[in-house]
């Protein structure tokens, strides 16, 4: 099969820019940092030494490469296309977020640095940072909205047992934007000794190009493992989005295919229309916050809207700025579905599959049993499950209560 | 010659430092707000730095924040700041304005019109902490076009290579951040201070004014002695926070501002 060759692999500039989005909208305390990990992670990045013990990790102790699943039972059931699942929840720690943790971190050591911070919403962030952080003998300081805090109690306790200091942000909602926050007031404090390591494609450059490049191991096994059993490219790729890093790691790989298909799923909460969504692409419009421009959940003045989804991994009011461009060019098409039916995707795939998704993934098969039914039989549809559903039993369990009582 | 030129050349002629105060526009209210600013210049400030409100002040620390959350709470937005601007500038045309903030609602706000609307409004400067000088196309040089003066904060972290980078298209004063780290953090120390001031010295001829942790009257003295201007923002602002009323945050305010002002006065005597 011939492929037609694009180049939109190359992002983002100099300046950090991805067409109008990206950038490096910080303190000037921070630029000097910024400017530096910029330079350290250019020279990491074609460093063979870096590479080979990067690629050691991501074998020994992630557990990579992630199997490429073919679900018979939930191709059965919507039947049309035939869908692989990218099994991106049996890595260590349970999310694809290990992949970026640990490319950072040695990247830390590398820059001499003896304490990470990082901000967490599920908490999965969290816990992969405090996991690497526990490995290389480095302070962890984990800062964690108390909204978070309250659902994720599981996800808390794992980062504590790893050694790492959970700070509960009140400000705000208490949710991953105010952890943030809290994250870039510790790094302008602690300049010398800390490194901030970011859980997304969003922040000031380098961090979205950085946490692509980590995580654009997934898409390129993808690529590998399905030419493998297939002999060919996929023909659509759908993936959830809050800040974006699973999507973008699944995507990136395949964006100048333009025989693929590519679907990023927000998070709708209640619905669109009723304005307590996380659908910054769907239901925002162009902003800056958290040193990038891109999409926002924001008023008429410009304040910042809070998110709202079910799912605390996608409870963010922007989006990675790679996506922002994504979405502006329309290489990738972006669509949302509700809390409603993300629980509902997340039910069938336990029962179908015996695999326990994790709110955040649920939404990408909400999309699936929308989209999969509607496509004959030779369509092969990849999708990234980006994470396991453990630490969402709470949230689960309190849901199927509720609408238990409803019904009565 | 601009509000700012004119009035760093009076105090340097009277060989003292200006005494710059922050209050964020909106706090507690609009009408307690609008009295303390109009209230400022006879309490002895000699610039203003007025904050836009904003929901993620990601460089402030709690006492800031707190004055974020209480201005919006109280509906304050872009267009009333610049309302407020309007009416200080009824019955005061020599104190210079600064208005200080993130770029978010600028960028909301549209930057043509925002520009516009504060020049017409009285505004001198702006301080847009989150606008490096890697983007200054897309704000810094339209206000300075428009002429209205840039503002750059220069840090602990910003060391003599990058120093040109952050002064080239500086203008009004240059505001030093004397320690790494949030508004209302810790004090730096005198010889931090003038070693600073010294290396700035070295590369601007504009008025240095310091801030970040200054709180008190001496403390405000003793950079007076060293740099052309003191900026005070979370010390005064706590006066707003403890308040039991809107003529409490009034007076709180206005009277600490009479103590730094009478610190600064004092200073090189």
């Amino acid at each position: 099969m011939t492929q037609s060759q694009t180049d939109l692999r190359n992002g983002p500039d100099v300046n950090g820019l991805f067409g109008a989005f990206g950038g490096r909208y910080v303190a000037e305390t921070l630029m000097p940092l910024i400017l530096e990990l910029a330079r350290e992670y250019e020279a990491a990045k074609i460093d063979p030494a870096f590479n080979e013990e990067l690629a050691y990790f991501q074998r020994d102790y992630v557990g990579r490469p992630s199997p490429l699943y073919f679900a018979e039972r939930l191709t059965e059931f919507c039947g049309g296309a035939k869908i692989y699942l990218k099994r991106e929840e049996l890595n260590h720690t349970g999310a694809h977020k290990i992949n970026n943790c640990i490319g950072q971190i040695l990247l830390a050591r590398r820059m001499g640095k003896k304490r990470i911070i990082a901000e967490t919403g599920a908490g999965m962030h969290g816990v992969a940072t405090a996991t690497v952080a526990a490995r290389f003998g480095l302070q962890c300081v984990i800062y964690m909205g108390t909204t978070d805090i309250e659902r994720q109690q599981a996800n808390v306790f794992r980062m504590k047992l790893l050694g790492a200091e959970v700070i509960p942000v009140v400000a705000g909602t208490g949710t991953l934007k105010d952890a943030m926050n809290e994250a870039l007031r510790d790094w302008v404090t602690n300049v010398d000794s800390t490194f901030y390591l970011i859980g997304t494609v969003a922040g000031p450059h380098p961090y979205p190009a950085m946490v692509r490049d980590f995580q654009a191991v997934i898409g390129k096994e993808t690529r590998d493992q399905l030419q493998a059993q297939e002999g060919r490219l996929p023909d659509s790729l759908v993936a959830c989005i809050g800040g974006g890093s699973n999507a973008m790691g699944l995507f990136h790989p395949f964006l100048d295919d333009t025989s693929v298909e590519i679907i990023g799923v927000e998070a709708a909460g209640h619905g669109i229309e009723t304005g307590k969504h996380a659908a910054s692409l769907n239901g925002g419009v162009p902003g800056v916050l958290h040193g990038n421009r891109t999409f926002l959940l924001q008023d008429d003045d410009g304040q910042i809207i809070d998110a709202h989804s079910i799912s605390a991994g996608l409870d963010y009011p922007g989006i990675g700025p790679e996506h922002a461009w994504l979405h502006d060019i329309g290489r990738v098409q972006y669509t949302s579905v509700t809390d409603d039916e993300a629980l509902d995707a997340f039910h069938k795939c336990c029962r179908l599959e015996g695999i326990i998704p994790a709110l955040e993934s649920a939404h990408a098969l909400a999309e699936v049993f929308k989209r999969a039914p509607t496509l004959p039989k030779d369509h092969l549809m990849v999708i990234n499950l980006s994470g396991r559903g453990d630490k969402d039993m709470q949230t689960v369990m309190h849901h199927m209560e509720q609408s238990q009582q409803e019904k009565h | 010659m601009s509000r700012l030129q004119t009035r760093f050349a009076q105090l340097k002629e009277q060989n003292r430092a200006a005494l710059v105060t922050f209050v964020t526009a909106g706090d507690p209210g609009y009408d307690a707000s609008l009295a303390i600013l109009k209230g400022l210049p006879a309490a002895g400030a000699d610039v203003i730095e007025l904050g836009m409100p904003f929901t993620d002040p990601m460089a402030d620390g709690p006492a800031i924040q707190l004055a974020n959350i209480r201005a919006l709470e109280a509906k304050q937005n872009l267009a009333k700041t610049l309302q407020m601007v309007r009416e200080f500038r009824k019955d005061n045309n020599d104190t210079p304005l600064v208005l200080m903030g993130y770029f978010n609602p600028i960028h909301k706000y549209g930057v043509p019109q925002f520009i516009t609307d504060a020049k017409a409004a009285g505004v001198d400067g702006l301080i847009v902490v989150d606008m490096p000088p890697e983007h200054n196309g897309e704000l810094c040089d339209p206000a300075q076009a428009a002429g209205i003066d840039f503002i750059r904060l220069t840090t602990p972290t910003t060391d003599d290579v990058r120093l040109p980078t952050v002064l080239n298209g500086s203008s009004g004063f240059v505001y030093y951040v004397s320690v790494a780290g949030v508004t209302g953090a810790g004090a730096a120390t005198l010889e931090h201070v003038e070693e600073a001031v010294n290396r700035l010295r070295r590369h601007t001829d504009l008025p240095i004014s310091i801030g970040f942790g200054i709180r008190t009257p001496e403390q405000a003295a003793a950079i007076a002695r060293l740099a052309d201007g003191v900026v005070v923002g979370s010390a005064l602002i706590d006066h707003i926070a403890s308040a039991g009323s809107d003529q409490q945050a009034i007076d709180g305010v206005l009277s600490h501002c009479a103590a730094l002002s009478e610190g600064v006065r004092n200073a090189r005597r």
